[in-house]
């Protein structure tokens, strides 16, 4: 029973972070949704693999691994960020511009 | 087996060199780097000529427990062809680098960052665990959006953040689909999982892979990122981005659709596919049409390029049913997405090479150039004709196998696609041709080395071989292959 | 009684997340944020996930929560424009609504699987820990690969430099009083956090730890001994700043290279000789890892700005 109440709160977690990715316009909030969908895929992940009786070390493993990769991207994004504030004063993306 | 060791590790083991060696030794180890890699490729294809695909199981723990790799032909043609354009691109940005007068920071990063990007290249290109898969392609993103944002400017900065927030989204998906798929079956193996039980959440599972997936290939609707990203970064980048990135997460479409999920490819959903693809294929061919600067057609290009490619998963039966025209459209998409790489290469560049002759790329900048630099513009026209798809090039003995395979199956819109997207290609490239080829120029350029030159262009001339000796790619690309289509045409 | 525990953990969880996302303010949004990822991780202890636990507490919460802090105030500094132009909040939430009811539905009908069976080649894998064991031998390619990913960002990062800054030290220049706070911390932290880092690595081969973990609190030792003062802000051309970012990786890929070449398969760990290789492979990436995390939170190079 606990085990579905983690999985349905990270299922939650991964919505409420995929609008947050798609809707928010300030960039470095675009980032911290980004992490609660990858936080909340990852809960889901570890109650999946704590059904079976014993926990399955597969999947911490995963997540593990996935906590790292997640972070790095998240660096990378959030350097984009604030090198594009320094140099355009935004924090939003520009609108779409098929430069000509 | 050891020349596949080679591919994992040589461009890893090279891009730590380049950060920890004096800055001095970079430039001949990223040469050597590419000499080695080259010649590993050559080797593990003919291993796998001689005796079919290549396996590893990676520190000898089998799957479920470990993770396995495997060369078959498909993979060691994309391996071989991204060999070959890495070869090319590292020429090329030595002259790139001097005549553009980059500085050290990019310079530095230039060589790290291009092999890292192959360096993932070859881990996506063979490996058979989802999981190993999606950290291949992280690794592989992130090293494709620090390249576009290598030359610093606002705008190139806005288009790697966009592209960044799509690769992001991507991945997001793909991860999704991934659990999904180990907390159903316990596997994350390809070939166990094409042995699997069938659960009900397969379909989630590939819908969302498929979908993460879509936003790294940058299918329509998916494709908005592209073009600018593309079109910011310095000309050799903008070759490894359009050439080869875009292939590796096609790449993995493929092995789920065909090879690890074939039984799920239902006729709408591989439908669904292939509508997208030739909205791409149109819509991509129409904005290309009305760009004034040269690397933006070609980025264009790239979106409609890329649309080809996903007819193949009606007209190869997706996987789920065995028809006689599948084995023509299997191979003639991936004989596209070969050719594809390296016109695509070779374009971009040739289109560095004008940039560093007449500080621009505006159409309107390079009038006459041909007078000037003959070889490159022999480069592009040569490219060109790859991606109109014309005799007797790579692009047009793709697009010969996919055209023949949509007829034999009946489904005429698609070869209608087929045709149009030709067209808009032949249009769309006929602007710069013009351009070059017109009488009077308007800016006298600066000299370019012919050795640079002679980069894309020979690029470009082996698309061409390509279609003309295409027996033998033909045959490697049948090699391991999965089941969907016995026999051809 | 713990059902009761884990519903209100989730309401709390489901309760800072919304206010991360929703909330006025990205001060607080992140602060929110870092609470956020406190929860999670007692949520993983409730997992009976330590390593997990330990990892999202770590990175989850600690380091990426002061990677956003950090740009968050840098971002105040150079005065960006704030006025947030809304989104496209219906299809969002559509397609956010549509994920989250697909992995509900998803839960209830997703089979329960046979998992690899870890406890039994664990013997020969060199660690007592199984989540180890995974990491840095089952699944050592997947360990090596995001070893590498972490480097790529960071080369990523550094490329966000100027150009007339990229000799200049890494990071924005921090200021703290000789007798303040910081500056305390910056003194007395360091030694704690060397230990617990430490010993994190070393137990993790057989408990509750391991490279990542343990690599992180170290990096957060840096990080205060950056922010101090104690250490200077490093410069990237430094020899032995490089030098430190490829051991981790290049140990590891060598180790897997040398067994390739006595005969073994790439990345293979004979039983013998496993648990020494890992202990060394560990050490060797936690450097890595320490030092590479640290440099992604501070940043790019950065001239001194000048005096206003």
């Amino acid at each position: 029973m606990s085990l579905t109440v983690f999985a349905l709160t990270g299922a939650a977690l991964v919505g409420l972070g995929v609008y947050g990715l798609l809707a928010l316009p300030h960039l470095l909030r675009r980032v911290i949704a980004f992490n609660l969908t990858g936080s909340g895929l990852f809960l889901f992940f570890g109650a999946a693999g704590a059904r079976g009786g014993a926990v399955d070390p597969v999947p911490q493993a995963l997540i593990i691994t996935g906590i790292v990769v997640a972070l790095s991207a998240s660096a990378l994004a959030v350097g984009l960020v604030v090198a594009l504030a320094r140099s355009s004063g935004k924090v939003v993306l520009p609108d779409e511009d098929p430069a000509p | 087996m050891t020349s596949l060791v080679v591919l994992l590790t040589l461009p890893l083991v090279a891009a730590l060199a380049v950060l920890a060696l004096p800055e001095r030794r970079r430039e001949p180890l990223g040469l050597l780097t590419v000499a080695i890699g080259l010649v590993a490729a050559l080797t593990l294809a003919a291993s796998v000529w001689r005796s079919g695909p290549v396996l590893l199981t990676l520190g000898g723990w089998t799957p479920p427990l470990g993770i396995a790799l495997r060369a078959d032909g498909l993979a060691v043609a994309l391996i071989l062809m991204s060999a070959l354009v890495m070869s090319a691109v590292a020429l090329a940005a030595r002259f790139e680098m001097r005549a553009t007068r980059v500085g050290p920071r990019a310079a530095f990063g230039f060589w790290v960052l291009m092999a890292l990007l192959w360096g993932a290249l070859n881990a996506v290109y063979v490996s058979r665990d989802l999981f190993n898969l999606y950290v291949g392609i992280e690794l592989l993103s992130l090293a494709a959006v620090a390249l576009v944002a290598l030359s610093g400017t606002a705008k190139a900065l806005a288009a790697a953040l966009r592209y960044m927030i799509f690769a992001l989204v991507g991945s997001v998906l793909y991860l999704a689909g991934v659990v999904l798929t180990y907390a159903a079956h316990g596997v994350l193996d390809i070939g166990l999982l094409a042995a699997r039980m069938p659960a009900e959440s397969d379909a989630l599972a590939l819908g969302l892979m498929t979908a993460g997936l879509l936003a790294k290939t940058a299918l329509f609707p998916f494709h908005v990122w592209l073009p600018t990203a593309h079109a910011a970064a310095p000309a050799p980048a903008s070759a490894l981005l359009s050439a080869l990135v875009p292939k590796a997460s096609f790449l993995i479409l493929i092995r789920l659709w065909f090879e690890a999920m074939p039984d799920l490819a239902s006729s709408a959903a591989v439908m669904m596919l292939a509508v997208l693809g030739s909205i791409a294929v149109i819509w991509g061919g129409v904005l290309a049409l009305v760009q004034s600067r040269l690397k933006l057609i070609v980025a264009y290009s790239t979106v409609a390029q890329l649309g080809y490619l996903f007819l193949i998963f009606p007209l190869a039966g997706g996987g789920g049913s065995v028809q006689p025209w599948s084995a023509g459209a299997w191979t003639g998409a991936m004989f596209l997405a070969l050719s594809h790489g390296l016109a695509k290469a070779a374009m971009f560049l040739a289109a560095g090479i004008c940039i560093a002759a007449v500080g621009s790329d505006r159409l309107g900048d390079l009038r006459g150039l041909v007078r000037h630099l003959p070889m490159t513009v022999a480069a592009l026209a040569l490219a060109a004709i790859t991606l109109a798809g014309l005799p007797p090039s790579g692009g047009f003995t793709a697009k010969y196998l996919l055209m023949t395979s949509a007829l034999a199956a009946g489904q005429w819109p698609l070869a209608l696609v087929l045709v149009g997207g030709g067209l808009l290609a032949a249009a769309y490239l006929y602007r710069p041709m013009a351009a070059l080829f017109a009488r009077e120029a308007r800016i006298a350029p600066r000299p370019v080395p012919r050795i640079w030159q002679a980069v894309p262009l020979t690029l470009a001339a082996s698309a061409i071989l390509l279609g003309l000796f295409s027996a033998t790619p033909f045959d490697l690309l049948q090699i391991g292959r999965p089941e969907p289509a016995e026999e051809g045409l | 009684m713990s059902l009761a525990l884990d519903l209100a953990l989730c309401a709390l969880i489901l309760g800072v997340s919304l206010a991360a996302v929703a909330g006025a303010g990205v001060f607080r949004a992140v602060i929110f944020f870092i609470t956020y990822g406190l929860f999670v991780a007692i949520g993983w202890a409730r997992l009976g996930a330590y390593d997990v636990a330990l990892a999202e507490a770590a990175i989850g919460a600690g380091l990426t929560g002061v990677l956003l802090l950090t740009a968050q105030g840098r971002l105040r500094r150079v005065q960006a424009d704030r006025t947030e132009r809304p989104g496209a909040p219906l299809p969002a939430a559509l397609a956010g609504g549509a994920v989250t009811l697909a992995l509900a539905w998803a839960w209830f009908v997703l089979p329960v699987p046979e998992a690899p069976d870890v406890a039994q080649a664990l013997p020969q894998s060199g660690a007592g820990n199984p989540v180890t064991a995974v990491l840095l031998n089952f699944r050592a390619w997947d360990t090596l690969l995001e070893s590498i990913v972490l480097l790529a960002a960071l080369l990523g990062v550094w490329m966000l430099a100027r150009d007339a800054d990229w000799d200049a030290p890494l990071g924005p220049r921090y200021h703290a009083r000789p007798s303040g706070v910081l500056a305390y911390f910056g003194r007395v932290l360091p030694p704690i956090g060397l230990i617990f880092g430490v010993y994190l690595v070393w137990a993790g081969t057989e408990t509750v730890g391991g490279a990542f973990q343990g690599g992180t609190v170290l990096a957060g030792v840096v990080l205060v001994a950056m922010m101090a003062q104690v250490l200077p802000p490093p410069r990237a051309s430094k020899r032995l700043l490089r030098a430190a970012l490829v051991l981790g990786p290049g140990v590891f890929l060598l180790s897997g290279l040398a067994a390739a070449a006595l005969g073994g398969s790439f990345l293979s760990l004979s039983a013998a000789l496993a648990k020494p290789a890992i202990l060394i492979i560990e050490a060797a990436l936690t450097v890595s890892i320490a030092v590479t995390l640290a440099l992604l939170v501070i940043g790019p190079a950065e001239a001194p700005e000048p005096a206003p």
